[in-house]
């Protein structure tokens, strides 16, 4: 069996799961300083003045630090943003605050000390007189007359005011339809949760002037660039990077977040190592949250339960800055998904992005498709209503059908392949579809009542391996977002492969290996993989967007490709052939239909080393190094069934079971696909069931700790029903999509429905997540079925 | 995350620990630390002297009397768990603790510190309050045995004296014919009881002789709903006699929180301490 697509242990876990996984925090170094953070107390306050006597004296203190400490040295100190939209207002955001905090957790001194204990007693001396202002938290409350404001320069709050689609065409597509339905709903917000809280270790060697940072990275290459441009000022070539094991990040270790710097400017200010890690608290309050819109949205349909129009409005909390990819998340990773699996011939897409007293919104697993996935479909619900059709019916009268392909929705995105009515036919089967609504059927003729049965279908597509650069470029982005691979070919025939991913639980070491073993023909222990430094790995664009297999496993297979095309040459030569003669198989360099006439993959290599014996013009060595930029984006897509009951009299929601079918085109290793799955779907429960982080109106965090925020767990939890279809993605050599963010994207939707569906006897059309118990008990109080 | 600096101090017997407790002033007892530790870590309590009572064995261990089980109050939660004594003559506190996080609180987590604590959401304060347990207390000078429903005063706060320590609880055996049962709403995060509610059925030649119906979670201290207790004396304790008890139940200064309101945790109550009185009469037959 061919090691590409089996489902290989994953090679990382043995030291990950005995605890001998190096973490950030796991570093130190001679001489080394605890940094701690003093952080605002308040959602808005002005800051009036800051005293640090006591502290500064307090026992073990180095040194306390404020904005004008870092003002006075000379470095640029700024987080910047990295994506612009038109008109976007990207007022300044300094290391550490100035005169107003925006946020809670917003910082305001940095204190240093011997170790962490004395850093964390000693941070509580640290005086700021702040004069709180209003707040504001909300982002549709941000935008209304007389809310307080965070910028001057930022009018309304309105960081971007954006819009996708034909807004008269759509119109007049609601104006002439058979029947329409609107709903007005929230997306709530979340929080990371990341296991390993975010950590850095700045290590400043002022002989060499270079900065050496271990940090908690999903793409170091991009935070030592914005290290150099915006926040540090050193050149780039002076900052090392190391993202050692990461654990987990989920989107959260994207960004650039005023701490890692903060600690690397104290490194270099102080002549000593500093480190500085988060505690969970500081995470939920500092890490970019997820999600965070209110949308009103409407679906038209002609006679024949045919879409003919979808539009939405939605209202995008930015938080108190805007993050690295901020903008893009709920625009362009967004706007585009509006389509669907469907055939929409008019679609408007209007998007107000509002600076908020809160903690930033950015990439959190999904980025901006989980939120398009869940308003369309429950749309599709809501239309189906409308129509007087079943869910499943309605959809399936919508779909791009698989003749289709390429499809051009109204909305930017060309999709380059799908069966998604393959994907539904299967999900309903397994499921027992019709099974099940006849069941419900029952339960609700029956006059003794009982749990409510639910059953919620998601057919979702979602757009991963974002690209091609130029075209990322054209709508903002200022990155290019493709990958690079080095292949390494050792004079022994042994490989190593330096990845500008970077994983953080996705398993790379493993399924990158199986890339290589399969096209190599070499075993699994003659391959390592490098990511994660910047000194070691030539450039990376990191891992996030599920984009590695599909971006950074075909930049290694360019690489490869010309490793094996170099060693045709050598062995042509070795053999006497012509190039074109041979053939590379099993570890074999042949000539076609001459067997016998072989040279092992060893004997190739090591004359590659040897030189003695070398075509003309062809270099000594074997290593090759490139950098893909896919020609589109990967298209995954599939359908999950989410099947609820409701205790009538409590409230209380059980999953009694979730089936889900995916296609993510080719497996490199299916049990890490299922494995991305199970995660991402738990992520997903995790939104629509129990997680939501709230701030009040004075912009506290109410649900900042694990006694409050419920994450989901695994007695929570149901085993997943799990099947898959194939279809290869068209235009790269793997033929592979990304499964890395799926379930997330899926699985609020699949869940809204089937608790939406549980609830329709009873008149109620929609419910906003979480799907708290006292919610649903008080959506059914008063209300006969 | 980091405790604010305290001292420690190991108790070698129950005297030591008592004199430990009268030559500090700010000390406090360390059971199994499990919910003085959080408590200290966010810096909400910041004892300055930590005296550890946790290898005190003669406060650990299950013993059988004539008419009751004593438990000393360094018994874990998965000690009385797995206790056949409790499993057979009070199964109730068995079948709560085991309801208690998981393994490895219940590994660590004790019966005395957890109602020493108080905490209105723990699960074991209603189960004794329906038992009708006897707490043990004990200070340099005198022994004091106070009566589970009165032990528990506010939010946090018991009867415990400065200068007493737990040292038992005491709970009476169940005779045949009555059935128990305690039912936990509970809460997603921590885990803890969102509405926890306790029922003891006894019926005798087909009609209830007895019955105790208790909750926590649901106001701040454990609190027993007997006038749904008396409804159901001399009932069939069928489910319409039940649900004519149930309408006895007033909550009297329910909790509030962002994830239960007191008018949802008293619709709670209402079909918990239903379900527990169900289970406890199907398991008294
Ligand atoms: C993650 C987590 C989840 C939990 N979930 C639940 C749950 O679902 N239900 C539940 O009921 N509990 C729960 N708990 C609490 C758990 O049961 C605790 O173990 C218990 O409440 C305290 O017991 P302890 O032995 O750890 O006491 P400690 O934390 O050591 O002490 C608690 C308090 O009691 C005092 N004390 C302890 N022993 C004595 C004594 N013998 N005499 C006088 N004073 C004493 C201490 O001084 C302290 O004030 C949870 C705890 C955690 C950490």
């Amino acid at each position: 069996m061919s090691v590409l697509g089996s489902s290989i242990k994953r090679r990382e876990d043995p030291a990950l799961i005995t605890g001998k996984g190096k973490y950030t925090d796991d570093f130190s170094a001679p001489g080394m300083l605890h940094a701690v953070m003093v952080r605002s107390p308040f959602g808005h306050a002005r800051v009036k003045a800051i005293d640090i006597a006591a502290a500064a004296g307090a026992p073990g203190v180095a040194a306390v630090y404020t904005a004008a400490n870092i003002t006075a040295s000379g470095t640029p100190g700024v987080i910047p943003t990295a994506w612009l939209l038109p008109n976007l207002k990207t007022p300044a955001h300094t290391l550490l605050a100035t005169d107003r905090v925006r946020y809670v957790g917003h910082p305001v001194a940095v204190l240093l000390a011997e170790s962490r204990a004395a850093a964390t007693d000693a941070a509580a001396l640290v005086k700021v007189d702040y004069e709180p202002l209003p707040a504001v938290v909300d982002p549709k409350a941000a935008v209304a007359e007389g809310a307080p404001l965070l910028y001057d320069e930022a009018p309304g709050n309105i960081a971007f005011d954006w819009e996708l689609g034909d807004k008269a065409a759509t119109d007049a597509a609601f104006s002439g339809a058979a029947k329409t339905a609107t709903l007005t709903f929230r997306n709530n917000r979340t929080l990371p949760h990341a296991i390993e809280p975010r950590a850095a270790l700045a290590a400043w060697d002022s002989e060499n002037g270079k900065l050496t940072l271990t940090m908690t990275s999903q793409n170091p290459h991009v935070h030592r660039l914005l290290m150099t441009i915006a926040s540090l000022g050193l050149p780039e070539h002076k900052i090392r990077v190391i993202a050692p094991e990461v654990g987990g990040g989920f989107g959260s270790k994207i960004h650039h977040y005023a701490d890692e710097a903060i600690a690397a400017w104290c490194s270099i200010q102080i002549k000593r190592p500093v480190k500085w890690t988060a505690t969970r608290t500081e995470s939920n309050l500092t890490d970019a949250h997820g999600r965070d819109h209110w949308s009103t949205a409407g679906i038209a349909i002609d006679g024949d339960g045919k879409i003919v129009g979808l539009r939405i409005e939605t209202h995008a909390a930015m938080g108190a800055y805007l993050s690295t990819f901020a903008p893009a998340v709920p625009t362009y990773l967004y706007g585009t998904l509006f389509s669907g699996q469907y055939d929409i011939p008019a679609i408007h897409v209007h998007v107000i992005g509002t600076f908020t007293n809160t903690a930033p919104v950015d990439a959190l697993r999904g980025a901006g498709r989980p939120e398009a996935t869940f308003a369309v479909e429950r749309m599709m619900d809501a239309g189906a209503a409308a129509a007087g059709l079943d869910p499943a019916e309605f959809r399936r009268r919508n779909f791009i059908q698989p003749d289709a392909f390429p499809y051009q929705t109204q909305v930017a995105l060309a999709y380059d392949s799908g069966n998604y009515p393959q994907a539904l036919d299967k999900a309903l089967k397994l499921a027992d579809y019709d099974g099940l609504r006849a069941r419900q059927a029952e339960r609700r003729a029956d006059p003794k009542g009982g749990k409510l049965l639910g059953i919620g279908l998601s057919s979702y597509i979602e757009a991963c391996g974002i690209a091609p650069s130029a075209v990322v470029g054209s709508l903002g982005a200022q990155a290019g977002l493709w990958e690079s691979a080095k292949v390494r070919v050792h004079p022994s025939g042994s490989v190593t492969v330096y990845s500008g991913s970077c994983a953080h639980g996705q398993g790379h070491e493993t399924t990158f290996s199986q890339i290589v073993s399969d096209r190599l023909g070499i075993d699994m222990d003659q391959i390592d993989i490098v990511q994660g430094d910047t000194e070691e790995v030539q450039f990376g664009m990191g891992t996030y967007g599920s984009r590695s297999a599909a971006v950074g496993g075909s930049a290694i297979v360019k690489s490869l490709d010309k490793i094996i095309a170099k060693g045709k040459k050598i062995a042509a030569h070795l053999l006497e052939a012509s190039v074109d003669d041979i053939e590379f198989e099993n570890g074999e360099f042949k000539v076609k239909g001459s067997p016998g006439q072989a040279k092992a993959w060893g004997e190739v290599v090591l004359n590659a080393y040897l030189a003695h014996n070398l075509p003309e013009d062809l270099e000594p060595g074997l290593e090759e190094t490139s950098f893909y930029d896919p020609a589109n984006f990967t298209y995954p897509f599939g359908t999950h069934v989410a099947i609820v009951e409701i205790d009538p009299e409590t409230g209380e929601i059980e999953i009694l079971r979730y089936v889900a079918v995916d296609d993510c085109g080719n497996q490199i290793n299916p049990m890490i696909v299922e494995g991305q799955i199970h995660g991402g779907i738990a992520h997903g429960l995790g939104q629509a069931l129990w997680e939501e982080a709230r701030y009040d109106e004075s912009g506290q965090l109410t649900s900042g700790t694990l006694l409050d925020y419920a994450l989901p767990r695994a007695h929570h939890l149901v085993t997943y029903e799990l099947e898959h279809t194939v279809t290869p993605c068209p235009h790269n050599p793997l033929g592979v999509k990304g499964i890395g963010e799926a379930g997330a994207i899926a699985s609020p939707a699949a869940v809204a429905n089937a608790v939406c569906d549980a609830l329709k006897p009873f008149g109620v059309d929609h419910v906003d997540m979480p799907f708290t118990p006292e919610k649903i008990w008080r959506t059914l109080q008063g209300r006969g079925s | 995350m980091f405790p604010s600096a305290f001292d420690y101090h190991r108790a070698s017997s129950i005297d030591d620990a008592l004199d430990l407790l009268a030559s500090h002033s700010e000390a406090k007892f360390l059971a199994g630390g499990h919910s003085l530790i959080p408590m200290m870590k966010l810096r909400l309590a910041e004892p300055g002297v930590l005296i550890d009572i946790g290898r005190l064995d003669e406060l650990k261990g299950i013993s059988e009397d004539n008419g009751s089980i004593r438990v000393g109050s360094l018994t874990t939660h998965a000690a009385l768990a797995a206790s056949e004594a409790l499993r057979r003559d009070c199964p109730i506190l068995a079948e709560a603790a085991a309801l208690i996080a998981d393994p490895q609180v219940r590994n660590k987590g004790t019966i005395g510190g957890n109602i020493a604590h108080a905490d209105p959401a723990s699960d074991l304060p209603a189960v004794l309050v329906a038992l009708g347990a006897t707490i043990h207390l004990k200070s340099k000078s005198a022994d004091r045995p106070v009566a589970a429903a009165d032990f528990f005063v506010d939010l946090l706060a018991t009867s415990l004296a400065d200068n007493e320590i737990m040292t038992a609880i005491e709970i009476p055996k169940l005779g045949a014919g009555t059935g128990s049962a305690y039912l936990k709403v509970e809460h997603p995060a921590s885990g803890y009881a969102v509405c926890g509610a306790a029922a003891l059925i006894t019926i005798a030649n087909g009609s209830v002789s007895a019955a105790k119906l208790a909750f926590n979670g649901v106001t701040a201290i454990p609190f027993a709903a007997d006038g749904v207790s008396e409804a159901l004396l001399g009932s069939d304790a069928g489910d319409e006699a039940v649900d004519r008890a149930m309408a006895a139940l007033a909550v009297a200064d329910p909790m509030s929180d962002s994830y239960a309101s007191g008018e949802y945790r008293t619709a709670l109550a209402r079909a918990y301490g239903k379900r527990a009185i169900r289970a406890a009469r199907d398991r008294a037959a």
